[in-house]
């Protein structure tokens, strides 16, 4: 690091086995679930108490040094790639449940505690922490937070920024604020500042300790497998069941390429020769559940499905999702390398969505396994390629390209839960005019001047690092996370 | 003085030709919506109708003029409805101002406040820029979460123009369980149990009563034929695990005419300031201590996450919500200074403000 005095002062506040600067302890920080992208931080500091990390974004800012918070790096969009002269903020150590009040349902966390490990702290008060990426057995919640993360069963109970109650930041220019509460109505007088920072990808700042809600868990699931023997029907039986009025707690639907991987993968035992499988999941009172199961069973009876199976037990239930969150690190066993698509459409353009993404994919030649939350139009185009062969991810990101625009030209999104990033950044002119990315951006310097917070990321332009291809995340390919 | 657009280009004109404008709906929420100190009013009434309405998609944009009467009409033809139950319907208060107040009814409970169903807005900032953010679809990440930041802006960043929301299917029955409580100790504790039953609620008010008592009131929806059960599952355990010493069931006619009170805040009296207080529900008996000398009508929506008092001195209430560190937000009561208490990440609000309104085009925050 040329900027020696910035180096002396980190050395002041962490011992060398904290400050990591040698090349091979750096080594593991250089990229994050979204491995085309690499590079190589200057150092990454570890703190371990909030103070320590205020201090650490103070230096950064007094000496104009960019930073990224890191938690488990499992972001999809390379939102948590290394900016190249800064440093990394690793939190894993700020890892406390520092209260959980079943009382008031609610659990104070610092950012660096996985997203699971709150549900397991909760369990014994039959209390859960509700939004479930699909890697959250490693994810931490301050990812979660800085990315609006998602999961199957948001389409009842929303996305993370919806269970964020209270917040205490550290601000790119090392400003302390608190807002929101420990009350259900979060910030509830003045503008919601809540909504502001959940999801701004770690370009205001840093959240150091996280008010969540917790929900009480579902009394009974009620969860039912069907078979079709097409795409189409599978995505019409989808709209079926929105229309009967019925709230469902997750809808997805995997396609052939997508089941195979599954089978291949986690053994996941579904129906054979399915084109399409459906998968329903009713959740809550148990009264209240049994008589819409009631009324869901005669909705997919009417759907067309050639096979209707029903979760008898909280084993088979469990069957019956393993293979669908297995899914994307099975269809790691098809393909050498695949990308992941996160695109939003209308539910009610499902269909012709999925039939463009057949037809792009019969035109670049190149393999599409589909795996999506069915129920909130979140698409998850799988793009499978040989990365050895030259070439061959450029041709594959030009399809994904492709595909974000016709979400964007349906009137959608390009990104449902995993986030712009730094993959999808060059799309964002697609989704917002000049204006709208000129008044962001403004935004973003007022909080911070020097624009050091997570630099690059969300906006289109700037510098980026090279692409290279590597296959699989390691956690990936030891089935420990799986893209969703 | 008062200006009243009636297309987008208008509304960007005045903004540019004009400072200390304050957007204005249906005006059903004084403290926040009438001019003082020379402000102008900036009427929004004229911008209003539903633009897109897909029932299929339960998402609609409209015009942030729209009285949210008639949303929820066009809602109700195909079962459709807005969970976060937003007050003052039948005065007429508008979408925009929901959004500008943040005001979330009794229903709120059991899907969440305005912000969990806004996905979409577009706004005139002070720069008299269209600014959109979010999108009209359920599930979007995308940019930072600028409609989710409005809600509560108190007009303070910009005009609305138009908002998009998600809906939900509405319940296609409901049933309302009354229970009394000896004493808020008692109420509390119930409430405290209730929320980690299994029993799902739509509402769960508390109230306090004249003489010392408390009753909470739990709205079911859902399925008809499973309400019975429901019902009767809720009135054993209020008797089994909580000190309730009597209770009623309100049903049909007179569930639907309780809630319509409610969300009229006919509870709260005439001429009296309405002021809203997030709180979460073991600090309610520091509040009821000390507010008791201001003697507020009140109530707790949200299982106790929400205090709406009414009282005669706002002055008064400001000082006390200083005191045990809780910010409000006054809906009815003299214009000026709608924020009262403390006001947390005021100074990060300002930074936004600076970004969106630099030359003070809209009020201050």
């Amino acid at each position: 690091m040329n900027d020696q005095p910035f180096f002396s002062a980190l050395q002041k506040i962490y011992p060398k086995d904290r400050l990591l600067t040698q090349g091979v302890q750096l080594l593991a920080y250089e990229s994050d679930a979204l491995t085309s992208f690499q590079a190589k931080p200057t150092a990454v500091v570890i703190p371990e108490t909030q103070e320590e990390a205020i201090e650490t974004v103070r230096l950064c800012h007094q000496f104009g040094v960019p930073f990224v918070a890191r938690g488990s790096g499992t972001s999809l969009s390379g939102g948590s790639l290394p900016i190249k002269d800064g440093i990394v903020i690793a939190l894993n150590r700020l890892n406390h449940i520092k209260k959980l009040d079943p009382d008031q349902r609610i659990a104070v966390v610092e950012p660096g505690v996985v997203n699971l490990h709150i549900s397991q702290a909760a369990d014994r008060y039959n209390l859960y922490y509700a939004p479930d990426p699909s890697s959250q057995p490693v994810c931490t919640i301050g990812g979660n937070v800085a990315f609006n993360s998602g999961g199957a069963h948001c389409l009842k109970y929303g996305m993370t920024s919806n269970h964020i109650l209270g917040l205490k930041v550290v601000l790119a220019d090392g400003e302390v604020v608190e807002f929101g509460s420990e009350s259900l109505e979060g910030v509830g007088v003045g503008p919601d500042l809540i909504g502001l920072f959940v999801g701004s990808e770690g370009l205001f700042g840093i959240a150091l300790e996280i008010t969540v809600r917790l929900l009480p868990k579902p009394e009974l699931y009620r969860t039912v497998l069907a078979a079709y023997n097409d795409l189409e029907t599978a995505g019409n039986a989808v709209a079926m069941v929105v229309a009967s009025g019925l709230l469902p707690g997750a809808m997805e639907i995997m396609d052939r390429l997508a089941i195979k991987a599954a089978e291949s993968g986690v053994d996941a035992g579904y129906p054979e020769n399915a084109a399409a499988l459906l998968i329903v999941e009713l959740e809550g009172e148990a009264e209240q559940v049994e008589t819409e199961f009631e009324e869901i069973m005669e909705v997919i009876k009417e759907s067309g499905a050639y096979e209707v199976r029903v979760a008898k037990d909280a084993e088979q239930r469990l069957q019956i999702w393993k293979g669908r969150k297995g899914a994307f690190s099975s269809v790691g066993r098809l393909s050498p390398d695949y990308i992941v698509q996160d695109g939003v459409v209308p539910r009610s353009h499902l269909g012709k969505a999925l039939a463009e993404i057949d037809r792009l994919s019969q035109e670049y030649g190149l393999d599409v396994a589909n795996v999506f939350h069915a129920g909130d139009g979140n698409l998850h185009p799988l793009i499978l390629f040989n990365g050895r062969e030259p070439g061959a991810l450029e041709h594959a990101e030009e399809l994904a390209g492709k595909i974000l625009k016709m979400c964007v030209d349906l009137g959608g999104s390009i990104t449902g839960e995993h986030g712009v990033g730094m993959e999808k950044r060059r799309y964002m002119p697609a989704m917002f005019s000049e204006v709208d990315l000129e008044t962001m951006k403004a935004i973003r310097r007022q909080i911070d001047p020097k624009e050091i917070s997570n630099r690059g990321k969300m906006f289109p332009g700037g510098e980026a690092p090279a692409l290279k291809m590597t296959g699989m995340h390691p956690l990936e390919a030891q089935g420990i996370i799986s893209r969703e | 003085m008062s200006l009243q657009p009636t297309t987008l280009e208008e509304l960007q004109e005045m903004i540019t030709a004009n400072r200390s404008l304050l957007p204005v709906g249906g005006g059903t929420k004084p403290a926040l919506s009438a001019a003082s100190n020379g402000a102008t009013r900036l009427d929004m009434s004229r911008l209003s109708g539903l633009i897109e309405y897909e029932p299929g998609e339960y998402t609609f944009t409209a015009y942030a003029g729209t009285p949210v009467r008639d949303i929820v009409a066009a809602l109700a033809e195909h079962g459709q409805y807005l969970p976060f139950d937003p007050p003052l319907v039948e005065r007429g208060a508008t979408l925009g101002g929901v959004v500008a107040a943040n005001t979330a009814g009794s229903g709120r409970y059991r899907y969440g406040g305005v912000r969990d169903f806004i996905i979409g807005v577009r706004f005139v900032d002070g720069r008299s820029q269209l600014v959109r953010g979010g999108g009209k679809v359920v599930k979007n990440a995308a940019g930072f979460d600028l409609p989710k930041f409005m809600v509560g802006s108190a007009g303070r960043f910009g005009a609305f123009v138009d908002l998009s929301f998600k809906v939900f299917p509405e319940p296609r029955a409901y049933v309302t369980l009354k229970a009394v409580f000896p004493g808020l100790g008692p109420a509390l504790g119930a409430i405290s149990s209730l929320f980690t039953a299994p029993n799902e609620m739509d509402v769960l008010d508390l109230e306090p009563l004249a003489d010392g008592r408390f009753s909470l009131i739990a709205r079911l929806g859902g399925l008809s034929s499973a309400l019975p059960g429901r019902i009767e599952r809720l009135q054993s355990f209020l008797y089994a695990k909580t000190e309730a010493v009597s209770h009623e069931v309100i049903q049909a006619e007179a569930d639907a005419a309780l809630w319509q009170q409610v969300n009229a805040f006919a509870w709260a009296g005439d001429g009296l300031c309405l002021v809203k207080v997030p709180i979460s529900p073991k600090r309610i008996p520091l509040l009821e201590n000390v507010v008791h000398g201001l003697a507020p009508r009140r109530r707790y929506t949200a299982g106790g996450n929400i205090a709406w008092l009414a009282v005669s001195d706002i002055d008064s209430l400001d000082a006390v919500l200083n005191t045990v560190n809780l910010p409000g937000v006054v809906l009815f009561g003299p214009p000026g200074r709608p924020f009262i208490g403390p006001r947390p990440g005021v100074s990060l609000a300002r930074r936004v403000k600076q970004a969106l309104d630099p030359s003070g085009k809209f009020l201050e925050i």
